[in-house]
């Protein structure tokens, strides 16, 4: 798009903020009653919503279980109306597969398996409305819902996308931003260690800054997990509250 | 069929192997297998040769109506197959997690970073624009399907020509190759993929793994870089924790990587344009070396066949006629009669060199000390004297010796009653061979 430029000289972006700033962020836990753990997380525009199942025995095909180790199985799907243009097939295209392997990769390694030999965890997303960072959004809310089935994990998972224009990194692109055609990287961290439990990364980058872009997209997750934190937080505080201790 | 899987002694090996950062064929962290590209005789062909991994790709192009909101750009079509000579695992209901995987790798890195001039690929916006296919089959598995596959891909579309055009008016006129030479495609630039495999808790790292250290690896790291340095994917998969300075490290490493890669590329392609041009073979058929046990063509020498007949006259006329061999009976007794070769045997022969290396054995080699009669038919002689005969460890209860005229005698073993003397007769004796245990 000729003549939007994502970043003015001030440093706003497209929408008003600054370089390095996250959109808002809103999630609540436990909106379902019937699935064991399920989350709402809405990031800017982006909403996305996680349910969780297990652990329970293995449907289907009894000889998939892991003879030591929890199966991890992931759904992605999107809404037809959650793109600007509607969609015609919301799951079981190669896109959608993509991505519920990239979650599955991502939470299995950060649910501790171990404890839940030959059985089996499912992971259903769905996304409402895709305004950019949906894998992220995606990541985000699952990780919630899982915490909020009581499954134990070794930290919070916490995503976030970032991309490079004019020389500076931006973190959490919007819909707009990643429409532009510039580099953009969605990283899964896990604050506590550091590690990154997933790392992809879209378009053309000069190698010298990859580490910029690397470091504002940790420094973004970090934020997310602040947050995430005080919404866990405040939702064991209602819980609480009304089972009256 | 369903993936063999690897025994844990295996796993262990190559593991242990690793962790002494010894790899399998010999090489070092950061070395990959020798890479082979050649052509086919079509323009878009190529098959690319990563060790054993074997990877063809073929570009095809068609005219079609573009995108709706895409009106100016033409289409790219990317598609890699997993053909089921690769792995007895791949089979068509099975592959789908990995297939997605690649498939969407590839596209990514192909369709995403824009290597491909697509406003290029436009003949008259809105109406038709070409759609340019990459297909990619994978004939052999042997690791790092990615970066074989991602190699065919770019050699593909800088070898294809496609078809010329030109627009007059509203009238598209599309050349054949004979009124107008084809035309290349533009590409910008060359994403190359590089793969690395991580190791004990990711804290060591593999280039270019085969197919074993695919197995037992932790996870895979994929860069896929061009040769100005700029990332054009990078993709994490397999459940490793990285930190941010081992990607940092890999993305260095493959730098010099895909440099190396770039250059074996547009050496290839150099070569095969100087081929084309001077007009000499090309094509698959030559790109395989006669030399091999599996091409199955050996040189013709030339024999000069001219004076044969002369010759074979000559040694014909020359040749004795062959004698007249008339064979009379040996007759043994009524109705037992020898004739032809062979009628002396030589058993006794035999056995006496066994009897030389086995002293102890028993009253056996007494017995078969043959008296060789003219009929050479071996007799036994069981001793004169009252002597225990012992006659072998055979399983057999009883043994029978025949004679034509007398009642059937029956020597048992292990008795030590005398035995009768036996004449030496031409009598044929049936006897069975005794087998000697082994000693």
């Amino acid at each position: 798009m000729a003549g939007l430029e994502l970043l003015s000289d001030q440093g706003y972006r497209v929408d008003g903020r600054r370089a390095g700033e996250l959109r808002k962020i809103q999630a609540r836990m436990g909106v379902f009653a019937q699935a064991d753990g399920s989350a709402y997380i809405e990031q800017g525009n982006t909403k996305a919503l996680a349910v969780v199942y297990g652990p329970h025995e293995i449907r289907g095909s009894r000889a998939r279980a892991l003879p030591d180790r929890a199966l991890v199985n992931c759904q992605y799907s999107s809404a037809t109306f959650s793109t600007g243009e509607r969609k015609r097939r919301p799951h079981g295209d190669r896109k959608s597969c993509e991505m519920g392997l990239q979650l599955r990769q991502t939470f299995e390694a950060a649910i501790l398996t171990q404890l839940h030999p030959r059985s089996q965890i499912d992971i259903y997303v769905q996304v409402l409305q895709a305004d950019g960072g949906t894998y992220a959004a995606c990541v985000n809310a699952a990780t919630l819902a899982v915490l909020d089935a009581g499954i134990p994990m070794r930290d919070f998972v916490c995503a976030c996308s970032a991309g490079f224009v004019d020389g500076t990194a931006l973190a959490d692109l919007s819909h707009v931003e990643e429409a532009a055609g510039g580099p953009q990287l969605a990283l899964a961290l896990l604050p506590a260690s550091g590690q990154i439990a997933l790392l992809e990364m879209d378009a053309r980058l000069h190698e010298d800054h990859l580490e910029r872009v690397l470091e504002a997209a940790a420094q973004a997750a970090r934020d997310v997990h602040t947050l995430l934190d005080r919404v866990v937080r405040q939702h064991v505080r209602e819980a609480s509250i009304l089972l009256g201790d | 069929m369903k993936e063999t899987p690897l025994s844990n002694c295996e796993r262990l090996f190559l593991l242990r192997a690793i962790e002494e950062k010894k790899r399998l064929d010999g090489r070092q962290t950061y070395d990959y297998r020798n890479i082979r590209i050649s052509f086919g005789t079509d323009y878009g062909c190529c098959m690319v040769e990563l060790g054993k991994t074997r990877v063809l790709g073929q570009v095809s192009c068609e005219l079609v109506s573009p995108k709706l909101n895409r009106a100016t750009e033409g289409i790219l079509f990317f598609n890699l197959e997993l053909s089921q000579m690769a792995a007895p695992a791949f089979e068509p209901g099975r592959q789908s997690d990995l297939l997605v995987k690649l498939n969407r790798l590839l596209e990514r890195c192909l369709r995403n970073s824009k290597c491909i001039d697509t406003e290029s690929l436009c003949v008259v916006a809105g109406e038709k624009v070409w759609q340019i296919r990459v297909d990619l089959h994978l004939l052999n598995h042997d690791g790092n399907i990615i970066d074989a596959a991602s190699i065919a891909a770019i050699v593909a579309l800088c070898h294809f020509r496609r078809p010329d055009v030109s627009v007059q008016g509203d009238e598209i006129t599309l050349y054949t190759p004979e009124e107008r030479d084809p035309v290349p495609l533009s590409i910008h630039h060359m994403p190359i993929c590089v793969s690395f495999a991580f190791f004990q808790q990711g804290t060591y790292l593999l280039v270019d793994p085969n197919e074993r250290e695919e197995r037992v690896m932790d996870g895979l790291l994929v860069i896929a870089m061009n040769k100005h340095r700029e990332i054009c994917t990078i993709q994490s998969s397999g459940g490793i924790m990285l930190l941010k300075d081992q990607v940092l490290r890999c993305s260095k490493i493959a730098g010099v990587k895909v440099a190396e890669i770039t250059e074996l590329i547009l050496k290839a392609l150099e070569n095969e344009q100087k081929v084309r041009k001077e007009g000499g073979k090309f094509g698959f058929a030559e790109s395989i070396a006669n030399q091999r046990i599996t091409a199955f063509k050996m040189e013709k020498a030339p024999i000069d066949t001219s004076d044969v007949e002369e010759k074979a006259e000559e040694i014909i006329a020359e040749a004795e006629p062959p004698s007249e061999v008339v064979s009379t009976p040996v007759l043994w007794t009524p109705g037992t009669a020898q004739i032809g070769e062979g009628v002396e045997n030589s058993w006794g022969d035999l056995e006496d060199s066994e009897k030389e290396d086995d002293e102890g054995g028993g009253d056996e080699a007494i017995i078969l000390d043959s008296i060789k009669m003219d009929t050479g038919v071996e007799v036994s002689d069981i001793g004169s004297q009252d002597a225990p005969i012992i006659l072998s460890d055979s399983e057999e209860e009883e043994m029978i010796i025949l004679e034509p005229d007398k009642n059937p005698k029956k020597i048992r073993t292990q008795t030590t009653s005398a035995k009768q003397e036996k004449a030496p007769s031409k009598k044929p004796v049936k006897r069975r061979k005794k087998k000697r245990a082994a000693n």
